[in-house]
């Protein structure tokens, strides 16, 4: 589609007034939240783009509230979710919270090779539907590309997002402990939840069992342990994926698209696809986005003096490709040939578990929505250093009582058998980093289109032999922690057929980077070469660290707010 | 010659299954009819529940008859089931009437409680014996895919998680110790 800045003339000038914000911002998830809260917050006229439907807080949970035995397949996917939502229930999509994740076979794209994209459509994003996890990087992670000369430098370290990071944990409101550990940094933390009885015995195992300092940690989650913000506290339901009537846990929409809205100077549209972003020649910046209506696929420009895009990783980066002009023939920004390249995603389902004979008189009460932390502790100095791969992982699991499991039987002795708690189990699966590789990418495939005529996009992207190799550690060292911790019956896994996608982490395809020749956005996540236009979603990433990254895009966001409203100040945009 | 010798005198005779033989000679019992398709008839989900009951029988708790498992059970085979396993399913239980029959003389719906129990004991171990050996491509074994349905469909119940379990909808707190004493009833989530 081509970018003609003659469009307008097509348009009368009260629509363009109309249609006429300060900001815009694509995408309402995790960072487009954050956008649109401090964009208003700041007091511009800020307008958000959501390609999906409207989820307002609470009142469209519709299976928030549901007990086991209102779930007419009690979780189970039926054959036709099976064949709408093929690729979504390959991640944790079920009867539950399945209308909160896209329908394939509206929504195609091509596997050049296994790619799992997991999405949702609808306002606030994959923000109702994810894990919570919240880790801050350090520099062991700002640093690495520049270190071992994977990717290019990243254009910031610790000390410039360090701020942002507390900056929106006091916000978002993060359980956690505080640990002291420099390969994880401590936040701004809420109380830290409770490990049970066999957590506490295996952390302490690992700590006496090993000399290498690794610890296992309760996790830091982005569930209120008390009330925060008019939100939570958290209730302790576990049932976070269907999203929270007592606001327990920080969405898009529970915690900022509220705050926008409160300022009046919100505006949301949703069902609008954001198809390009027009550029003007003339003036050197963009202008504006083209829409199309999910439902009318009428098409619509609106117009802003800066833009950010928050629209995914691959859905910005599909945005940026599809913003054609004569300036920009290989899509916006692009003269580096790094959009649509490198991206990365976490590489897991890959570890241990077992089973523990004792604390038969111990038990647990409600429902935790959280697990155990293992930090990294591969690759972070001289002494712990590997030969046979680069970077690390964490991991992340935790201790439960089960029931009893049939092992056989019919009748009353059987039932009751089966109506009491069962050993205790300890599962520990590892999220390791998958290095930026040029090769793998994404581009506009050139024949295939979506049922709105824009152009598919086309996914290469797989795991390399550094991840390989990692992946063997991965799976032993869970299998040696657990033995540590006096975990009995070890099985171990390692599934080759969890592609890159699975794990929900895309990253990269817009990288930051200090050179416009090699990367595609600058330190403060602007185009090089078009600097009106903001990118902080998982598309800046430059490297993926092994940590969940949810946290680290809101800090991006808050800070390239920041600046971009400074700079509009100043005049420079 | 009662039936049930008749029964495994054709089946020696014709080489063939007890299923066809049973159907030959006695016609359409509730599980035969069932093999005709889904959604299950009502007279087939009266026979699945008391399947699922026998196998989960009303104690000082509810059984498996008061979660209605037999309607669930058709649900789920509906719904969910792939094809091959809704075959396998509708399949199974003419099979397993007609085990009864050889077991016992007479149907399954005409049994004793305490027929029903033997029958369904030695079936259990059939399925155990049989899923242990089997290849993970070989099918499932249909005794197998009807006490997981019941297992499944009686504890996320109503009763059976919140009488036969303990069910908490609104937790409220986590606490990561608190004493258990053996016969506590665990949590059904």
């Amino acid at each position: 589609m081509p970018s003609d800045t003659t469009s307008t003339v097509r348009l009368n000038t009260k629509s363009v007034s109309q249609n006429t914000y300060d900001a815009i911002v694509v995408g309402s998830g995790i960072s487009g939240g954050w956008a649109a809260k401090e964009l208003c917050e700041k007091g511009l006229k800020t307008l958000v783009l959501e390609r999906g439907r409207k989820v307002d807080h609470i009142t469209d949970y519709p299976t928030t509230n549901m007990a086991p035995w209102e779930l007419l397949h009690r979780g189970w996917n039926t054959k036709q979710k099976k064949e709408e939502q093929h690729i979504q229930i390959r991640g944790f999509c079920n009867e539950s919270n399945s209308h909160f994740f896209v329908n394939d076979l509206d929504h195609p794209y091509v596997q050049s090779k296994p790619y799992d994209w997991i999405r949702g459509y609808h306002v606030g994003g994959r923000s109702l539907m994810w894990g919570r996890q919240c880790y801050r990087w350090s520099d062991l992670d700002f640093e690495a590309n520049a270190k071992d000369g994977h990717g290019v430098d990243w254009p910031i370290r610790y000390k410039d997002i360090a701020p942002w990071y507390s900056y929106v944990e006091k916000f978002v409101g993060i359980s956690g402990s505080k640990e002291g550990m420099a390969q994880l940094p401590d936040g701004d933390f809420l109380p830290p939840m409770e490990m049970n009885c066999l957590e506490k015995h295996v952390a302490s195992g690992i700590q006496s069992g090993f000399n290498d300092g690794r610890r296992m940690i309760i996790g830091r989650v982005a569930n209120l342990t008390r009330g925060w913000n008019g939100r939570g506290p958290c209730q302790f339901r576990n049932m976070c994926d269907r999203g929270c009537p007592f606001g327990g846990y920080f969405s898009s929409n529970s915690a900022t698209l509220p705050v926008a809205m409160n300022t009046g100077n919100l505006t949301l549209r949703p069902h609008s696809i954001v198809m390009e972003v027009i550029y003007d020649k003339e003036k050197k910046k963009a202008k504006g986005v083209r829409i199309i209506d999910e439902l009318t696929k009428q098409t619509e420009e609106y117009f802003a003096k800066i833009i950010f895009l928050n629209a995914s990783t691959l859905g910005s980066t599909s945005i940026l490709l599809n913003s054609i002009s004569d300036v920009f023939p290989n899509g916006m920004g692009n003269a580096s040939d790094q959009l649509g390249r490198n991206l990365m995603d976490h590489h897991y389902h890959v570890g241990a578990g077992g089973k523990y004979d004792g604390f038969k008189d111990q038990y647990t009460y409600g429902r935790r929505p959280n697990g155990i932390y293992v930090p990294r502790f591969r690759n972070l100095d001289e002494k712990t250093q590997r030969k046979d791969y680069v970077r690390g992982f964490g991991y992340q699991g935790g201790a439960s009582r089960g029931r009893v499991s049939d092992d056989g039987g019919i009748g009353a002795e059987f039932k009751e058998g089966l109506t009491e708690a069962g050993d205790w189990g300890f599962w520990l699966g590892s999220w390791g980093e998958q290095l930026p590789h040029p090769e793998n990418k994404v581009t506009l495939h050139k024949e295939k289109k979506d049922k709105w005529g824009l152009a598919q996009l086309d996914i290469s992207c797989e795991f390399r032999e550094n991840e390989m190799a990692m992946r063997q550690d991965m799976m032993n060292s869970a299998a040696e922690m657990l033995e540590k911790g006096g975990i009995k019956d070890i099985y171990t896994f390692n599934d080759d057929k969890a592609y890159p996608g699975l794990c929900i982490h895309e990253m990269g395809t817009a990288r930051m980077g200090h050179d416009p020749k090699t990367s595609v956005l600058n330190k403060w996540n602007q185009l090089h070469e078009v600097k009106n236009v903001f990118n902080t979603d998982g598309a800046c990433m430059t490297s993926s660290a092994c940590q969940n990254p949810s946290v680290t895009y809101m800090a991006l966001t808050a800070r390239a707010c920041d600046f971009a409203v400074g700079e509009l100040k100043k005049g420079n945009l | 010659m009662n039936r049930r010798e008749a029964l495994s005198r054709v089946a020696v005779l014709v080489g063939g299954s007890i299923v066809g033989a049973e159907f030959f000679l006695s016609g359409c019992k509730p599980g035969d009819k069932a093999a005709a398709g889904l959604p299950l008839s009502a007279e087939d989900m009266a026979y699945l529940d008391e399947i699922a009951e026998t196998i989960l029988p009303a104690t000082s708790t509810p059984g498996a008859k008061d979660a209605k498992v037999g309607a669930f059970m058709n649900t789920m085979v509906t719904d969910c089931y792939e094809e091959k396993d809704q075959k396998i399913f509708l399949e199974g239980m003419g099979k397993l009437n007609a085990a009864c029959s050889k077991m016992h003389g007479h149907d399954f719906m005409k049994a004793t409680p305490e027929h029903r129990k033997e029958l369904l004991t030695a079936l259990d171990k059939e399925a155990k014996d049989y899923q242990k050996s089997k290849k993970p491509e070989d099918p499932a074994h249909y005794f197998s895919l009807m006490k997981q349905l019941t297992l499944l469909g009686f504890f996320t119940s109503e009763v059976g998680a919140t009488k036969a379990l303990r069910y908490i909808a609104v937790p409220g707190k986590y606490e990561g110790c608190i004493p258990y004493k053996k016969g506590d009833k665990a949590w059904a989530t």
